[in-house]
């Protein structure tokens, strides 16, 4: 039977346990919502380039653009997936899923030439050494994330693909749906989908160019590449913190029970060895008496 | 059409929204020189490049910093899709110092060629960028 002294240590030990989840929870709640929000600042850029894109579409040849280009390998030939993760762990199933979406991934599309891109410390390794060819590797993200990491992952990709290496390029991240639930998206980012020409008010109106439309459209393509890794990156940076708090709220509700059963039984034993100690005394009088 | 009498502003980057107001007249940097806008200018997109922005809203001028980008241009609306901008208050001053100094050490670097043309190109940009954001800083502090 444990003694009273190694159950009270227990105890302690669980509640400086449970003491270091609810902080980590609490970190990952502000953390969270600062996400959410820079998630939401990228909208109105992405918004605003399409509507700018489809307004220019109808006077520009858009067949001709290398990152638009529908090769015959875009279903079968090579691909680069660049696969988003953490940099730390204790976040749930956060990139457990994330790693098991690449590998039915790789199991649907067995043929293919694939590449990867990773993105993430947990990422690389759990697939750095599966033998597939890594184009890149970022890890230590920067804890606020912005254009420059998005630059730096699109930039490879583009190149790849402009150059001919590969044949489309995948994004594969956790999207942040709601704090409890995380979707894990494989989502096209080359080649990007033909730009629609803009109807009604926007194809009609006759702009001036400064320079020429078919500047503009071919500098403003990447731009928007960019703005979809980085819009990725940040959704899948909020369902870490949403992933951790969760994961982290539930360590804490465990703890919670932890103690009280253990606190439970450590009443047990000390009542038990009370009993006993009266049993004794008293069984000694009798035997005087 | 009656010509608008203000002009709705919509500044992005692929970051955030930076401003989002209803303002009167405004400059920007254009590719082939600056270039100012009143309510009811013709249909116009614009390759911006790395400068000073300001506008003005009713007698208050703001100014801002713009490093590459579009603008679409209409009678009533102006959008900006900047790559890398800031408000003059969001300037941080002290880092744009040290990034002159970097560029002007990396420039200097170039001209005993122990640099290639890269790294010169990269250097220039990185000096235009710090001089234009230490004259967006100071020009919204001494005229308002």
């Amino acid at each position: 039977m444990p003694s009273l002294i190694d159950m009270r240590r227990r105890i302690r030990a669980v509640k400086n346990t449970q003491q270091i989840t609810k902080a980590m929870k609490m970190v990952a709640a502000s953390k969270l919502r600062r996400a959410q929000e820079r998630v939401m600042g990228t909208r109105p850029f992405a918004k605003q380039a399409k509507h700018v894109l489809a307004s220019i579409a109808a006077r520009v040849d858009q067949s001709h653009h290398p990152l638009l280009a529908q090769r015959a390998g875009v279903k079968t030939g090579k691909t680069l997936l660049i696969v988003m993760s953490s940099d730390k762990g204790l976040c749930g199933s956060f990139n457990t899923n994330i790693v098991k979406t690449v590998g039915s991934y790789l199991r649907e599309h067995k043929g293919r030439e694939i590449a990867l891109g990773l993105v993430g410390k947990k990422g690389r390794e759990a697939l750095g050494r599966r033998g597939f060819p890594i184009r890149f590797e970022y890890t230590a993200m920067p804890k606020v994330i912005g254009f420059a990491e998005a630059e730096a992952v699109a930039q490879p990709a583009m190149e790849d693909f402009i150059a001919g290496k590969v044949d489309s390029v995948h994004l594969v991240y956790n999207e942040f749906k709601s704090v409890m639930q995380q979707n894990l998206i494989v989502e096209q980012l080359l080649p990007m989908e033909p730009i629609e020409v803009g109807k009604g008010e926007a194809g009609t109106v006759d702009y001036l160019y400064e320079p020429s439309p078919q500047r503009i459209f071919d500098e403003l393509l990447p731009r928007l590449v960019e703005a979809q890794v980085l819009r990725a990156l940040l959704e899948s940076s909020a369902a870490e913190h949403a992933a951790r708090m969760t994961a982290m709220d539930a360590a804490t509700r465990n703890s919670a029970d932890m103690i009280e059963g253990l606190t439970l039984t450590m009443n047990k034993v000390r009542q038990a060895a009370i009993t006993r100690e009266i049993i004794e005394v008293v069984s000694g009088s009798q035997a005087q008496g | 059409m009656a010509i608008p009498t203000t002009l709705r502003l919509e500044f992005v980057t692929p970051e955030r929204a930076i401003v989002h107001d209803e303002v009167d007249e405004l400059q920007l940097p254009g590719e082939e020189g600056f270039l100012g806008v009143l309510p009811g200018h013709t249909p116009m997109l614009v390759s911006l490049k790395v400068g000073e922005m300001w506008y003005r809203k009713g007698t208050q001028k703001f100014h801002g910093f713009v490093g590459f980008g579009f603008a679409e241009i209409l009678p009533d609306r102006v959008t900006i899709l900047a790559r890398i901008a800031e408000k003059a208050d969001d300037i941080d001053l002290e880092r744009a110092q040290s990034a002159k100094r970097r560029a002007e050490e990396r420039l200097a670097e170039v001209v005993k060629g122990g640099a290639s043309e890269m790294d010169y190109e990269r250097a220039r940009i990185a000096l235009l960028r710090a001089i234009t954001r230490l004259q967006v800083s100071q020009h919204s502090r001494t005229r308002s």
